[in-house]
């Protein structure tokens, strides 16, 4: 086993994506995920990769979509409106089906925000985001260690699946420092891209990486098979975490730094008698539909705890199918919401139906 | 057992260096363990904080609202903080630079004037260092058995020159009496 350092979550997902055989960065600096690009800047030129910082985030995203189809790992990062930025290339990514990394460390908006914590790219992330029909891999980490192992896990599906994946982290996430065990290289994954453009050697065909296609008839049948590919998606890759909910009469649902507070407030309610438990989704999309359906034929209500005036809240009534009542505790703007008012939360939930 | 310790001061201090030793500490000592800085438009003379969680189970939210300990060194943190802290906890107070006694009774209290002690041994960035030499010895939240060993991971080996000096001022404040 490799020895647990001390990392920032940030420095965690630079020093994975590369230990996952991503060579090329491309980015543009904003707090709070600036410290990926200064770990980039520092060892890309070491490892033979490419280390770049462009002139804006549209740039980048876009030398991120040429690095892609020639077959290579490649990444982005950003915070919220940087991300914002970058979403007419992530459309032009997932219309061109190519695998591709973009994290999102959030922080508070609209506009330009403030730099601290926030969960309200939710929509953006897991809806779409930029025009068009279609989803990126959405995989929110809790912890130091998720940091890590989600970068690796993105690429993964990333190439799996040809699209692109997000890792939607948070500005608490990306600041603290936890220990964190590193994979080993030789765990990486490798997968075949017989679609990338390298060259044709005279030997075959050219390959053609596109998302134009004039005759409506075609990107139809594009927008089709796509949406075939993520059906499977939604059947095999919804992934959750399950915390004390085998005897729950409510459910707490959060995800990311919201899911840490949330985990003290449960700890804290279940000492004062209330039977309660929580589903972390780790995949907000595909959403972990299935376990929130038949946790919705046990329980008497659910909480989702979130940073955003309620995102998520809309997809949880969506998978339990309105069978319960769902309510809402949130902090906006930077803030995050203290184990005490999730706490207060949770009793007034339980308080209600008994 | 779960300690939850919060260092605050002026930016330049060393409030986050403080920090992550002691989180370093407590890593080698197989503890689980969180470390999560204030950040944003701070620089020097702004103000800085940072929590840690030391404990035996995994860490849940990452931020000390309610600190078993709290380590102040300007006088900002302390009007600040000094009410946050849990009955029965302990306050760390730089005496040189804060002149007012704690209001609380109901706290252990531990009045250090580090500022001024790393004046006189020759080490005045360091007065960090001494607190958190105190810290170790009165709280027991850390032994005091990795003291070096933690220094070589968070000095990194091209400083090490500023490792011996880290060392003393640590050192300073295990001896401090009272």
């Amino acid at each position: 086993m490799a020895e647990k350092v001390l990392m920032k979550g940030n420095e965690a997902i630079a020093e994975a994506a590369i230990r996952a055989g991503c060579k090329h960065y491309f980015g543009y600096p904003i707090t709070p995920q600036t410290e990926i690009a200064a770990y980039m800047a520092k060892r890309m030129p070491k490892i033979g990769g490419t280390f770049l910082q462009a002139e804006s985030e549209i740039s980048a995203i876009n030398m991120v979509y040429g690095v892609s189809g020639s077959g290579k790992r490649v990444m982005t990062s950003s915070s919220s409106p940087g991300v914002s930025l970058k979403q007419e290339g992530i459309s032009y990514i997932a219309g061109s089906d190519l695998p591709a990394l973009i994290v999102n460390v959030q922080r508070g908006g609209p506009g330009l925000g403030g730099i601290q914590p926030s969960q309200s790219d939710y929509f953006q992330a897991t809806k779409g985001g930029g025009h068009g029909d279609y989803h990126l891999i959405v995989l929110t980490p809790a912890s130091v260690q998720e940091m890590a192992d989600m970068t690796i896990l993105a690429f993964d599906l990333a190439d799996k699946y040809r699209m692109p994946a997000m890792l939607l982290a948070d500005g608490t996430m990306g600041q603290m420092m936890e220990p964190v065990e590193l994979p080993e290289p030789d765990d990486i994954k490798v997968y075949e891209k017989p679609w990338a453009v390298t060259g044709t050697g005279k030997k075959r065909q050219h390959n053609i990486i596109n998302s134009l296609y004039l005759d409506p008839e075609e990107l139809e049948k594009t927008n089709f098979e796509r949406y075939e590919r993520y059906k499977t998606i939604e059947e095999n890759e919804a992934r959750y975490e399950s915390f004390m909910m085998d005897d729950a009469d409510y459910c707490v649902v959060a995800f990311g730094i919201a899911a840490r507070v949330s985990k003290n407030a449960v700890i804290a309610a279940r000492k004062e008698g209330i039977k309660v438990g929580m589903i972390r989704p780790i995949t907000v999309w595909p959403f972990p539909k299935k376990p929130l359906a038949e946790a919705a034929d046990k329980v008497k209500g659910f909480l989702s705890v979130e940073l955003s005036m309620g995102q998520m809240i809309e997809d949880i009534k969506l998978a339990t199918e309105c069978k319960k009542k769902v309510e809402l505790c949130n902090r906006v703007g930077g803030m995050i919401p203290s184990p005490e008012q999730v706490l207060e939360s949770i009793k007034k939930l339980a308080g209600g139906n008994d | 057992m779960t300690t939850q310790l919060l260092i605050a001061g002026f930016g330049g201090q060393g409030v986050l260096f403080a920090g992550k030793f002691i989180a370093y500490n407590g890593l080698l000592e197989g503890r689980q363990l969180s470390w999560l800085p204030s950040y944003g438009p701070e620089m020097r003379g702004g103000t800085a904080n940072c929590s840690v969680i030391l404990s035996d189970e995994p860490v849940g939210s990452p931020i000390v609202s309610k600190p078993d300990i709290l380590i102040a060194m300007n006088l900002p943190s302390l009007d600040k903080y000094e009410d946050a802290v849990v009955p029965g906890g302990m306050i760390f107070v730089d005496s040189t630079l804060i002149e007012r006694k704690i209001k609380r009774t109901d706290v252990k209290v531990f009045y250090v004037p580090a500022t001024g002690l790393a004046n006189d041994i020759g080490l005045p960035t360091l007065a960090n260092m001494i607190m958190v030499g105190k810290f170790i010895k009165e709280s027991g939240a850390v032994s005091t058995n990795n003291v070096e060993s933690t220094l070589k991971k968070v000095v990194s080996a091209r400083k090490a020159n500023l490792l011996d000096m880290n060392l003393k001022a640590i050192e300073c404040g295990l001896n401090l009496e009272g």
